[in-house]
């Protein structure tokens, strides 16, 4: 009964809890049940709150009962990144500068969720503030690959991906800046949405790289993710940066999801995967096959700056990250060294020992890269450089109405393979970042596995605020295979 | 020592706090003398993952003063993240201005001595947030108190055009006297709505050679008088720092000194190991602002006469004093109750009399300005119109405007009722000064006589005849009459 | 490998961050530190002489907010996660000169 449970989507258990046929409840103590059985092998959560979720759940439940109004998750159980803050517990960003902190506010996309009467199962573990390509920068715990225990989720939102993949939440909110919600979701065999810069309030997201940084789903099936998205996508006064109404309006991303859009011509760009793995270029090869059996154009098309992308964005995003975390200093919140001899070292002695390597190394690249003298030939070049990038994906778009790539040259890799090379850590995210310096929407959706029984991912990207469309394209795919209804051997 | 040539060179950098109801960036209130930190949210705490907003009055305020001050308004202006580290500044970044501040190039008008005026080139107007307070617990810690961080602050430059402690004082003075008309600031110096920070160096005539010493800044100062008195102590300690060392100005050796107001000195702040290097980039949080025509002469059309064209006005217009017409264009209010009274028909120079020195004094005592008195403009105007046509004395008009405002009856009410009402008919008053010669021979022949005792006695009878008729003789009606009938 | 940023280097920018490093720390940086901006260097290759710097990717400018004062959090909330408090302030060791950074 549970693993039937457990194996609907976030969209059908709504569906049967707001129908009575199953009880919140239900469905989120058989969440905790998972969660007892596999976080011990998986670490996925650094935090939990079983019994405010199941107050949660009573709640919904109540509310049915009594035929009251109810939210379009209701009594869904999912799972939120630990870099969104809320009231009701710890948000820790998986550092120890922010081990015991607790945000006097909710991020607004949580409140978003508990107004669609959600249900909080907890706080998933992530790459320290954000910063990483495979959890393994987490500074207080250690998430595997629920597919493969010797190998990375993937990061930085691997909690949330191998929590999804391991059925310990129905869904679950990851953040993406350079490709962390859509790896993941890549290595872990589900579904990653990272929306138009804009689309998603960030109000509440612990900033890393402020012009990159976007909220989305992570979710096994692509209509949880329009399910999702229909609750967290919309103009948030408190966030300056997020898209008013009138310009990009909010639609109903459900609504023609089984839809395919007519006269659609996809573009790739050979060149690029061929960086990628055998395995991966097959499962990417094969998926575009099915497209082509669709009655879809594929054309090749050329991105010739995509190949800058890293550099540029290593300069921006850490250029932004190097004042976005200037603020922990153990002065009015977080760690505070014991023994500082002056109020300098309260400073210097606090961020020391509460920063891990990664968030040090980023911070100091990005502070080099807008001191005087260095400005212009680094932080300036490649603010231009990402006006060229996303040029090119202009350019695409004027000929067609998607691009598709892999999400990452390899699969799943081993635990401890690329972290003592930060740089080749960096050059994993070759095909992620593009679409976070252009701001473009971007999914990952399962295409497949590689002989070694790891899940490949194929990235699609279409212009900005089309995500309405993006979704569609997504799902005409997802109908004609099973790869989302595949699971982990651990959780069998 | 003898005295060597030199020119004072000062330029001012004036952060203004604007009395908006809210921060820049947050939703928190602008109160000031409150319990600490009772005035902050996520936003000016700096908490991990909040966002600024822009405070639209703020923007608007700032757009006002800088037409004020003859600036051009950017069309296109944006937000510059300034990062530096301090316990005050929660995000330990300041959300500034840099490259494009929101207004250029503009100037201010100070009145110098003689009537002649000096124009003070601005060289930018930006707006950026304010920090939280440091203060130093004599237990041995700091304390921080972040009520004040994110207060909306306007920082205006001026170019190095003044040239003695008079004229920065002067400027300090019309920039203050500016911003509180316009009703942007409450511009208090004593509250810290107003910092100065003048850069002072001097070009010394050396056999024939200009030698420049180095920029000295100055901060620390909380009243006009400190500014003038700094600038004044820095002028003569940097003539006598060269006269020893010679020291000229290079890149690099701008210090910083604190003011030491008991002492009356600037004092060198301790050297900072490294120049600050502030890493200004473009903020991610926030979008640029474009000023549209339409917007801008919105904000044009609500700029008022500015308080120095208007002190001209009354003193070529209506004949007042440059002082008198200063104190009365000191707050806005003032100078628009006069306004009033005189469209109401008051005698201007009357007005001025009645308003500057009963209507401050009585302000005073009242703790609030002379418009909030309480009187209406036309029972001032009927005041003044009394004193004028000689129906009550200077004096009594004292007297009267007292019980205007605690009674708020009308001034003819009030002088009847007080039988302050002068009798100024001279049939009536020839009749009584009759009386009172023909009761005093000796001092008519006094009067007649010429001479010393003359005067004396002169007053002697005008003070008889005030006291026939109770005080309440038009003393110079009754001083006609008596030099008529003493020829 | 060329050393773009060496120890001394490492050392002021770690200062600049406010980052007490070790020695063994300030090595190792300045190794993985060069390596990256090696691999930066690439950017020189573009010609972005015409090129607009691209700071915000929305077509997005005057937002703004009403002038309406909402409630603080209260001297309670805000020092709830203070490391070090002293009655209603935050509490640090004593700050030696008067001035502020700026």
């Amino acid at each position: 009964m549970s693993d039937e449970l457990l194996n609907l989507s976030c969209k059908e258990l709504r569906d049967a809890i707001a129908a009575g046929r199953v009880k919140s409840v239900a469905a989120t103590e058989t969440v905790f049940e998972q969660i007892e059985k596999y976080e011990p092998s998986v670490g996925a959560y650094i935090s939990t709150f079983k019994e405010q979720a199941l107050t949660q759940a009573r709640q919904v439940d109540d509310k049915i009962t009594k035929g009251r109004p109810i939210g379009a998750l209701a009594g869904v159980p999912v799972a939120i990144k630990d870099n969104m803050c809320i009231t009701f517990g710890a948000t820790t960003c998986a550092s120890k500068i922010l081990e015991n902190f607790h945000a006097p506010y909710n991020a607004a996309v949580v409140e978003r969720l508990l107004a669609a009467d959600a249900v909080i199962v907890g706080k998933t573990n992530l790459d320290e503030f954000a910063m990483g390509s495979s959890t393994e920068n987490s500074g207080l715990k250690k998430t595997v690959n629920p597919w493969d225990l010797s190998r990375v989720p993937g990061g930085s939102s691997g909690g949330s991906a191998a929590a999804v993949a391991a059925r310990m939440c129905f869904a679950a909110l990851g953040s993406d800046t350079g490709g962390s919600i859509r790896q993941p979701a890549s290595f872990c065999g589900t579904v990653g949405l990272k929306p138009t810069y804009g689309r998603v309030s960030r109000f509440g997201l612990v900033a890393y790289g402020s012009s990159l940084d976007q909220i989305g789903p992570v979710t096994r099936t692509v209509a949880d993710t329009a399910l999702i998205l229909n609750v967290i996508a919309g103009h948030d006064q408190k966030d300056s940066t997020s898209i008013s109404e009138q310009i990009a309006p909010v639609c109903d991303y459900l609504e023609k999801l089984d839809e395919p859009p007519k006269g659609l011509k996809i573009g790739i760009v050979p060149q690029l995967n061929e960086g990628a793995e055998q395995d991966v270029r097959k499962a990417i090869g094969e998926a575009l096959e099915v497209y082509r059996n669709l009655g879809v154009e594929i054309a090749e098309i050329t991105m010739p700056h995509f190949d800058y992308s890293i550099a540029a964005y290593y300069l921006i995003a850490t250029a932004e990250a190097s004042s976005n975390l200037a603020r922990y200093d153990g002065v009015h919140y977080g760690y505070r060294t014991p023994r500082p001899n002056d109020y300098i070292e309260v400073y210097s002695k606090s961020r020391a020992e509460g920063f891990g390597g990664e968030v040090k190394r980023r911070i100091m690249l990005g502070t080099y890269v807008l001191s005087s003298g260095y400005y212009d030939a680094y932080y300036l070049k490649a603010l231009k450089v990402r006006n060229l990038i996303r040029g090119d994906f202009t350019k695409a778009f004027e000929s067609c109405n998607c691009v598709m790539m892999p999400v990452s040259p390899t699969t799943a890799f081993k635990i401890g393979e690329k972290i003592d090379d930060p740089l080749q850590m960096y050059l994993s995210d070759v095909y992620t970042i593009a679409a976070n310096l252009a701001g473009v929407p971007a999914i990952s959706i399962p295409c497949g596995f590689d002989s070694k029984n790891l899940p490949v991912g194929l990235q699609i990207l279409t212009p900005a605020f089309t995500e309405e469309k993006l979704l569609r394209i997504a799902r005409m795919y997802e109908k004609q295979n099973q790869w989302h209804l595949k699971k982990p051997a651990l959780i069998k | 020592m003898a005295q060597l040539q030199y020119k004072a060179v000062i330029g001012l950098e004036i952060h203004v706090h604007l009395c908006t109801e809210t921060k820049m960036f947050c939703s928190c209130a602008l109160e000031y003398g409150l319990e600490a930190n009772s005035r902050v949210c996520p936003v000016c705490l700096g908490m991990p993952g909040v966002l600024p907003v822009m405070n639209k009055h703020a923007f608007e305020y700032a757009m006002l003063t800088a037409l004020a001050l003859n600036c051009e308004i950017s069309r296109f202006t944006k937000w510059d993240r300034k990062s530096y580290y301090y316990p005050d500044l929660p995000k330990n970044y300041q959300i500034s201005q840099y490259d494009l501040p929101m207004s250029r190039n503009g100037f201010i008008e100070i009145a110098l001595e003689g009537g002649l005026t000096k124009k003070i080139r601005i060289i930018r107007v930006h707006l950026e947030e304010d920090a939280g307070k440091n203060l130093h617990s004599a237990k041995g810690f700091s304390q921080v108190d972040l009520n004040r961080a994110g207060a909306p602050l306007l920082e205006i430059v001026t170019e190095p055009d003044m040239n003695s402690p008079e004229e920065v004082r002067a400027l300090a003075v019309e920039l203050q006297r500016i911003v509180r008309h316009l009703g942007v600031s409450e511009a208090d110096m004593q509250k810290g709505h107003m910092r100065f920070e003048p850069n002072i160096n001097l070009v010394i005539d050396k056999d024939g050679k200009d030698c420049k010493t180095p920029i000295v800044e100055v901060k620390n100062l909380n009243s006009f008088r400190a500014l003038e008195r700094s600038v004044a102590y820095e002028i003569a300690r940097q003539l006598d720092e060269f006269a020893e060392t010679g020291l000229v100005m290079e890149i690099g050796n701008k210090t910083t000194r604190g003011w030491d107001d008991a002492n009356e000195i600037t004092v060198l702040q301790r050297e900072k190991e490294e120049a600050h290097d502030y890493r200004y980039f473009p903020d991610p949080d926030l979008v640029p602002v474009e000023v549209s025509d339409q917007w801008l002469e919105q904000i044009r059309s609500r700029l008022c006469e500015l308080p120095i064209k208007k002190q001209m006005r009354y003193v070529s217009d209506y004949g007042l004093s440059d002082y008198d017409a200063g104190v009365l264009t000191a707050e806005r209010a003032m100078a628009d109750f006069f306004e009033e009274v005189v469209k109401d028909g008051g005698e201007p120079k009357r007005v001025c009399n009645l308003l500057t020195q009963t209507g401050l004094k009585l302000a005073n005592e009242k703790g609030c300005s002379v418009a909030e008195l309480g009187i209406k403009p036309k029972d001032m105007a009927e005041l003044a119109k009394m004193v004028e046509d000689g129906q009550v004395s200077a004096t009594a008009s004292t007297t009267i405007f007292e019980k205007i405002v605690e009674t708020a009856k009308s001034p003819i009410q009030i002088a009847e009722e007080f039988n302050l009402v002068q009798k100024s008919d001279a049939g009536e008053l020839g009749k009584i000064v009759e009386q009172v010669l023909k009761d005093n021979p000796q001092a008519v022949d006094d009067v007649k006589s010429g001479g010393k005792k003359s005067k004396k006695a002169r007053g002697f009878l005008l003070g008889q005849v005030m006291q026939k008729t109770g005080g309440r003789a038009n003393p110079k009606v009754v001083s006609e009459i008596l030099a008529k009938k003493l020829t | 490998m060329k050393n773009i940023i060496n120890e001394k280097q490492v050392r002021a920018v770690a200062k600049l961050s406010r980052l007490d490093l070790t020695d063994a720390e300030v090595e190792v940086f300045s190794r993985q530190l060069s390596s990256i901006l090696e691999y930066v260097e690439k950017l020189n290759k573009l010609d972005t002489a015409n090129v607009e710097p691209l700071a915000h990717c929305l077509p997005v400018s005057n937002v703004f907010r009403e002038d309406k004062i909402k409630e603080s959090l209260g001297v309670e909330k805000t020092l709830a996660n203070a490391p070090q408090r002293d009655g209603e302030f935050f509490k640090v060791p004593k700050i030696l000169d008067d001035s502020s950074g700026a």
